[in-house]
């Protein structure tokens, strides 16, 4: 075994051993909730009103749990130790690619896709469509508080229509006739695009860079802070834009310009990357605070 | 030792990374933010409307990016529960759901006497919708095509805070919290904009740099990434001291320590990094 290898093998194990006394030791890792009851009153035009009551669960901090009404929740326990099962796993992958991060890369990626797939289900078909085209049904079925008599709404037809008609793409035969409706989205949607784009984008970039060199506020004072800032985002575009126009030789004065442009691009690309690294240790710490907090109670 | 860091294993610098930002987590680490003129536009937009004005909060991120983005989501959040804004909470990405139950949590839990039990009156959860823009573009023009029931299947109609709301260019203001498509971006191209609907938004840090060009003309303030999350809580501290003393407003704050840290660790990896290779140059080894 090579001696990196077995460091970081000790390291783990060590690891895994300190985590697991811990749990142990000093019993945390346990979720606990507080009973919360809720009470609803519905009525319908000839019954009387009815009182309908449940219990919702409230998570509450481990310190709270001798009070009433606390209780210890096994099923959001068992819920925090995968979270953080898998939190470690994902982790491992700087250890080295293996078998686990491999295992719950595909369980969030399939659990990511599931439960985006029923959210639209019920937000989209069930709700926009279904009790779009059939609000008596659906009022019986899901929404007790949609009104009595709602008509239905046949325009919802039209993307009923086409949405059949793209799942056409999985038959053997005949997948051409989801190019129909295919042809309709990628249409309206750089229609919608191209209006925004040219209006928020393109024209509204331009006047924002009309600005003047030389900035005075009200009583005539010179304000230098903002002649420079302006100076720079002018002198920064222009330099910029110099660098991509390739249709004249970059000689002489061009050749200057240009590579000032180059310039305001690095350190352009530089404050993106800087962004980029705080958004990364964001997330880190991010999981560490879960693991420390949540999980190891520290 | 040169040569040991020459061929140093990339998992000791993720041991040292681990370190700098655990130990500062672990020890509560803070450091005293002093909030930029940004994020003061923001801070502004928020609270200088009225007391129980309009407010959209549309949360477009999912769990990977809780991390970054869900201090900045309790903040505006709270700085509205402070204000007492009617908040319509709705987000344009389905794993975005538990994000609004997030915000939904701690308004009943730390603002009840607004809050709590007014569902409907003082805030409605309109839930995910399908189509990216496409969303936006109904919202912003007509409200009922795109959301004609809430997050619980009740018909806008018959909540009061939507009954006589046409589409969102009647709220007072738009805060957006978003992890990438569609997001910000899309808020400011079809909403904002075209519209002129007063807008901030708080996004992540590879985000930032994309809506810097939006400010202050389309945009009217933003927080980038964790620092303009502390910075907003700094500014929320300083405007309203009685949250000096609740751990859960300072989330940003405590995750700027082990930022600090980090940084000053990646820093020093850069300048030893380049004088190895200006060693080796010299060594006639690169």
């Amino acid at each position: 075994m090579k001696q990196s290898t077995l460091i970081w093998t000790l390291l783990m194990i060590f690891g895994g051993l300190g985590l697991l006394s811990v749990q142990i030791f000093r019993t945390q890792g346990a979720v606990y909730v507080r009973e919360v009851p809720v009470e609803a009153k519905a009525s319908q035009p000839e019954s009387p009103e009815q009182v309908y009551r449940w219990s919702k669960y409230q998570q509450v901090p481990a310190k709270e749990k001798g009070e009433p009404g606390v209780s210890f929740s096994l099923s959001r326990t068992i819920g925090l130790w995968v979270a953080a099962f898998c939190t470690l796993a994902i982790f491992s992958f700087l250890y080295g690619d293996n078998p686990l991060y491999k295992f719950t890369e595909s369980v969030f990626v399939g659990v990511s896709a599931g439960y985006a797939m029923v959210v639209a289900f019920w937000t989209e078909i069930v709700t926009n469509l279904f009790a779009k085209l059939l609000p008596g049904l659906a009022r019986i079925s899901f929404f007790p508080d949609m009104e009595e008599g709602t008509k239905a709404s046949l325009l919802y037809l039209i993307p009923l229509v086409l949405s059949v008609l793209l799942l056409w793409r999985l038959a053997p035969k005949g997948s051409w006739i989801a190019r129909w409706p295919l042809a309709f989205f990628i249409g309206a949607t750089a229609g919608i695009r191209l209006i925004s784009y040219l209006e928020a984008d393109f024209v509204g970039q331009i006047q924002n860079t009309i600005m003047p060199f030389i900035v005075f506020d009200s009583k005539g004072a010179f304000l230098w802070i903002e002649s420079l800032r302006n100076s720079i985002v002018i002198v920064g575009v222009l330099s910029c834009m110099v660098y991509f126009f390739f249709s004249i030789e970059h000689e002489g004065i061009i050749k200057y310009i240009s590579r000032l442009g180059v310039w305001f691009l690095m350190v352009t690309f530089g404050a993106s990357f800087a962004y980029t690294v705080m958004g990364r240790i964001a997330l880190l710490s991010g999981r560490l605070n879960f693991l420390f907090n949540d999980w190891l109670g520290i | 030792m040169l040569d040991i860091l020459q061929n140093l294993d990339r998992r000791w610098i993720f041991l040292m990374m681990f370190i700098a930002v655990s130990v500062p987590l672990i020890m509560g680490t803070t450091f005293p933010e002093e909030p930029s003129d940004q994020v003061m536009a923001v801070f502004h937009a928020v609270d200088d409307l009225p007391d129980g004005s309009n407010v959209v909060v549309a949360l477009d991120y999912d769990p990977a990016s809780e991390g970054e983005l869900q201090p900045m989501a309790s903040a505006f959040t709270r700085h509205c529960a402070l204000k007492k804004h009617n908040l319509y909470f709705m987000t344009l990405w389905p794993q975005g759901i538990p994000m609004i139950q997030r915000s939904i949590d701690l308004l009943e839990s730390e603002y009840p006497d607004t809050y709590k039990g007014k569902y409907g009156t003082k805030y409605v959860n309109l839930g995910f919708r399908a189509g990216n823009e496409g969303v936006i573009k109904l919202v912003v023009e007509d409200l009922k095509k795109s959301y004609s029931s809430d997050i619980n299947g009740t018909d806008l109609e018959n909540i009061p805070l939507t009954k006589n709301l046409k589409n969102i260019q009647q709220v007072d203001l738009l805060a957006n919290v978003s992890a990438g498509y569609p997001g910000s971006k899309e808020w400011v191209l079809y909403g904002s904009a075209p519209f002129d609907i007063p807008t901030v938004v708080g996004c992540t840090g590879v985000q930032a740099p994309i809506m810097l060009p939006y400010i202050p003309q389309q945009l009217d303030g933003m927080l980038a990434a964790i620092k303009g999350a502390a910075e907003y809580e700094q500014a929320i501290i300083n405007g309203y001291p009685e949250l000096k003393d609740n751990p859960n407003a300072k989330e940003g704050l405590k995750r700027m320590g082990p930022q600090l840290v980090a940084h000053v660790l990646l820093i020093s990896l850069i300048v030893l990094g380049n004088v190895i290779y200006f060693w080796e140059r010299k060594q006639g080894m690169a």
